[in-house]
């Protein structure tokens, strides 16, 4: 079954028709959604009581933040249930400042004396921190504040009843089962619901409830002594069960199996440089790596040079407002503001209302991601004087960093689709959802996969290709872009557990982005034999 | 105790990890608690210290300590697991009654074998003293010592930048089910990495330390080598892309031998998704698959090594050779596909550690034995490409250097790759000796043919 450009049409309608509604995906809006949760009272009490003990052993400023994550994940294959399980962690974990020094600690013990113990395990980090240290850590005003917020979601899925979960899973894998070849199906659920709390010396105190939803779809065809995978690209959201549904995995199953049979048959890729065309469910991922990686500004001043690297968007002294990074057709934005997201907050871990910033305008590098430490090493530089709101910790036992908001490529004036991109196309690969994907330490050399090739001739869908991997540089690739969708087009992806940092913490981040065409990229051929 | 007078200690983690009589009496709490056909649970006791820097700062200090347990119910053909950290009777018994609930809500499971009873495992010491105290003075000490060290090897290229990170591990984890297993295991481990770059920005340099004894990490050793190799790594000159000969430091080869494992799995190689599967079914068990001089192996016992000598269902973990004289000999079954198969159960691959057995030569002497050739200090985001050949791609970092005549004659830019761990055992010119390094690792330098660079970056 080879795909026709009906096909593209009706998938790319479904997918513009879903986003039309502002990423809420067609839901009914007016729908009730769920009430905020407010604080509870015991875990006011026990970070007061780090809080008093952080202050009266000298600490400068302290934030407190307690955290109740509920955890599921189900995973299945074929027709059996793999695991099921269902974590819960609950603990505290202080941060405190003395002489411009950082400590943290963080305890499970969640009593009056865990906590204080905690607190003063802190100091002591704080303290030995002296030993080793030039430049006090200076923190951006802040507003405090008070008040509760929840994802706007209508049914938390940890409260859905599991064996609803599972038989959506199962009638899903049934269905993929149906097409000839597909042998091995795997299908599965990531749900969290997180409650956190936040207090500081500063007199902010917040509690957020956030939500979120991870399903997963895969396929794998057996062929003559070759097999074939295809893995539906189901964005991860900030949203609850409804999300899930409107997936509509059963339904759509045997569609997404068909496409791992198909790749058995299709045409190793010839290699050479072709026009590029990324679908969304692709170019999400290359815009995480190459925009939101290399404008972190902790990257960029070298604190992460011992792990992620740095990037090749710095010094900001001579790249703020000065690097071309794309043509004027890109405008890329920082948001913590959109509904759906998976970044979605009211406050970051510091207690910064969320923030909606542009990071490229019209091709121009704009901005970082910051946290309120860093406001200080770029405000001459931008003129910006408070946080955008980038602390994030994944965990009440890990110490809140700079991790990346949403970080999204807008759509362009002039509504086009993909299918306008192909009819404009001569020679060219279009590609959708994410595959494999790695990028250099600066972020500069990147090489990425997808799902499902298409060879594009003469502004027609020409067949599907394998082995297909797209290699360039990030700047080259983003000056290389000549055509992106409208509005219409746009859509999110997201990344439930991106990495970053020492210990290695996972943060959850979207990227809404519209089909965009890239000129002359090299792309390689990965079959390869001994 | 008076929360103003009090002078602050830092918790390490002897006075926290459970001890074995503890972690039975918790098990034995939450086994009591449950009425379940057959209950498993998993304790996990922690303490983590760490210690950041960058530009000669610290830039995060922490200290976590937790404990979790997850219990793991079976009624009948079901099963389902629950897990929390809060450990007082009420949490404990939701915690019981939540995996009871959702083991009866799932289908029969065909595939779900009994929790094991009693067995008897290796004595393993894997747990030191000098890990599990390191304070946080005594990391701001190490870290210290590696900033001096790295700012004497890199003065001739200016001031160096050096970020890094050390972190200790102690951790007791135990097993018991209802059927009468209990297992328990201490074991430490820290880790120190130090990143060097020189002032004008052409030049980075890294080197890395893993050990279960912290007292085996020499801190003013790692920042001399990241720094002597951030001023070698200046000015870095472009060559065109190519199979190469390449030297791959141990390091290098820690980030690329284990990727092996997920190839070694039993049941994808029989289900035909494998490299190790045989064209028309079955396993190529008993093949060759890799140069004669290849041995690879876990085992606990190993003093280079010191896993943990069980699995998490408490499945004893003893010496496994997965590929012996090049010759595929095990592959990883679990308990399920190990019957299925009629064979024994292995634990997954890498549960008794990973080692790969070589030669006595050191890595410079390596380098002396090659005419021209590339050597790599370590790799960087290394993602698989193709399940059929384990193919990966990543990158070179922190060193890439020229070999010519048996000696280092030039900074190279860095380059992607696309290139097979298991392709590239089949093409070795030598294997030099192997080195811890890191906890669980043992691995040599290796000089292998035909390295596939396919492209330049521009990182530094």
């Amino acid at each position: 079954m080879s795909p026709t450009r009906r096909d593209f049409i009706k998938t790319s309608a479904a997918t513009a028709a879903s986003l039309a509604a502002g990423g809420r995906l067609g839901l009914d809006s007016a729908a009730q959604t769920l009430t905020a949760p407010s604080a509870d009272p015991a875990a006011i009490d026990l970070a007061n009581q780090a809080l008093d003990a952080a202050r009266g052993a000298g600490a400068s400023y302290v934030d407190v933040r307690i955290g109740r994550y509920r955890r599921q994940a189900i995973t299945t294959r074929e027709r059996q249930v793999m695991n099921v399980n269902d974590g819960e962690s609950y603990g505290l974990g202080v941060r405190t400042l003395v002489n411009g020094c950082w400590g943290f600690a963080a305890t499970s013990v969640m009593t009056a004396a865990g906590a204080r113990s905690a607190a003063l395990e802190a100091i002591v980090m704080s303290r030995a921190a002296r030993a080793v240290h030039v430049r006090p850590v200076e923190l951006a005003p802040i507003m405090p504040v008070k008040g509760t917020w929840i994802t706007p979601v209508r049914r938390d899925p940890i409260e859905v009843p599991i064996e609803d979960k599972i038989a959506l899973l199962l009638s899903t894998n049934e269905a993929a089962l149906k097409v000839k070849n597909v042998r091995f199906v795997n299908s599965g659920l990531q749900l969290l619901r997180e409650v956190k709390t936040l207090v500081t010396s500063e007199g902010t105190n917040v509690t957020q409830t956030m939500i979120r939803v991870g399903p997963s779809f895969s396929a794998t065809a057996i062929g003559n002594n070759d097999f074939q995978t295809y893995e539906e690209e189901l964005a991860p959201r900030g949203l609850g069960w409804e999300y899930v549904e409107s997936l509509n995995l059963p339904g759509n199953a045997e569609r997404w199996a068909s496409l791992a049979a198909e790749k058995l048959t299709a045409k190793s890729v010839d290699a050479g440089q072709y026009d590029l065309i990324l679908e969304p469910t692709n170019l999400w991922l290359t815009i995480h790596e190459s925009i939101g990686h290399s404008t972190e500004l902790d990257r960029a001043i070298g604190e992460e040079a011992n792990y992620a690297g740095t990037s090749f968007v710095a010094p900001p002294e001579k790249v703020l407002g000065q690097l071309r990074f794309g043509p004027p057709i890109m405008t890329v934005q920082a948001d913590r503001t959109q509904d759906g997201s998976l970044s979605r907050v009211a406050w970051d871990d510091e207690g910064v209302p969320a923030d909606k910033w542009l990071i490229v305008e019209k091709g121009l590098f704009k901005d970082y991601q910051t946290t309120r430490e860093q406001v200080a090493r770029i405000q001459k530089l931008t003129g910006v004087t408070r946080s955008h709101g980038c602390s994030f910790a994944e965990s009440w036992n890990a110490v809140q960093f700079q991790r990346m908001p949403n970080i999204s490529l807008l759509p362009g004036d002039q509504d086009v689709g993909v299918n306008e991109i192909v009819a404009a196309t001569d020679r060219g690969i279009l590609i959708r959802n994410r595959g494999s994907w790695s990028i250099d330490h600066q972020r500069y050399n990147f090489q990425f996969s997808g799902q499902a090739f298409y060879e594009v001739r003469n502004g027609k869908i020409a067949g599907m290709l394998r082995d297909v991997a797209y290699q360039s540089n990030s700047p080259v690739f983003w000056n290389s872009m000549d055509m992106i969708g409208g509005p219409s087009s746009y859509w999110m992806g997201g990344a439930f557990n991106d990495g970053k940092g020492e210990p290695s913490q996972s943060n959850s981040v979207s990227h809404g982005c519209v089909p965009a065409r890239f000129r002359r990229v090299t792309i390689l051929n990965t079959a390869r034999s001994a | 105790m008076s929360q103003t007078s009090a002078r602050p200690v830092a918790s390490t983690a002897v006075s926290q990890l459970l001890t074995r009589e503890q972690a039975k009496a918790l098990a034995d709490r939450v086994l009591g608690l449950s009425s379940a056909d057959q209950t498993r649970v998993n304790i996990t006791s922690q303490w983590t210290g760490n210690t950041r820097f960058a530009d000669a700062s610290i830039t995060t200090s922490g200290g976590v300590t937790n404990t979790s347990v997850t219990i793991t119910v079976t009624i009948g053909k079901r099963q389902a697991s629950a897990s929390t950290n809060v450990l007082d009777e009420p949490s404990l018994k939701r915690t019981v009654d939540l995996a009871a609930r959702l083991a009866r809500l799932s289908p029969e499971d065909p595939e779900l074998m009994p929790e094991l009873g009693p067995q008897s495992y290796a004595t393993v010491s894997a747990f030191l003293e000098g890990t599990a105290d390191l304070d946080p003075e005594s990391r701001a000490a190490g870290v210290r010592r590696a900033i001096t060290g790295a700012t004497a090897a890199g003065k001739t290229a200016g001031q160096v930048f050096t970020a890094g990170y050390l972190e200790a591990n102690a951790r007791a984890v135990a097993v018991a089910t209802s059927n009468g297993l209990f297992a328990y295991h201490r074991s430490t481990d820290a880790d120190f990495s130090l990143t060097a770059r020189t002032p004008d920005g052409t030049g980075s340099g890294w080197a890395r330390s893993g050990a279960r004894d912290w007292n085996a990490i020499d801190p003013a050793a790692l920042g001399r080598i990241a720094a002597q190799k951030a001023v070698a790594s200046r000015t870095p000159q472009a060559i065109d892309p190519g199979m190469y000969t390449a030297v791959l430091e141990p390091q290098a080869v820690t980030d690329l031998i284990p990727l092996l494992a997920g190839a070694l799995n039993a049941r994808n190689a029989d289900e035909g998704r494998s490299p190790f599967s045989k064209p028309g079914g079955g396993t190529r068990i008993g093949e060759k698959v890799a140069d004669d001089r290849v041995t690879l192996y876990s085992d606990p016992t190993d003093r280079g090594l010191s896993a943990q000598p069980f699995d998490n269902q408490g499945l004893p973990i003893g010496r496994i050779v997965w590929i012996e004289k090049g010759v595929l000999k095990n592959l990883a079954y679990t308990r399920f596909w190990a019957q299925k198969q009629g064979t024994r159960p292995t634990g997954a691959p890498l549960a008794g550690g990973l080692a790969l057995a070589g030669g006595t030569k050191s890595t410079e002497e390596l380098i002396a034995g090659c005419t021209r050739g590339i050597l790599v200090t370590h790799f960087f985001y290394i993602r698989a490409l193709d399940p059929r050949t384990v193919l990966q791609t990543g990158l070179t970092r922190d060193g890439t250097f020229l070999i010519e005549n048996g000696k280092i004659t030039r900074a190279l830019k860095n380059f992607r790759w696309n290139e097979s761990p298991l392709l590239l055992l089949n093409r070795l010119e030598e294997i030099g000796r192997p080195e811890p390094t890191e906890a669980g690792r043992l691995m040599p330098a290796l000089r292998v043919r035909g390295f596939n660079f396919t492209s330049l970056s521009d990182a530094v």
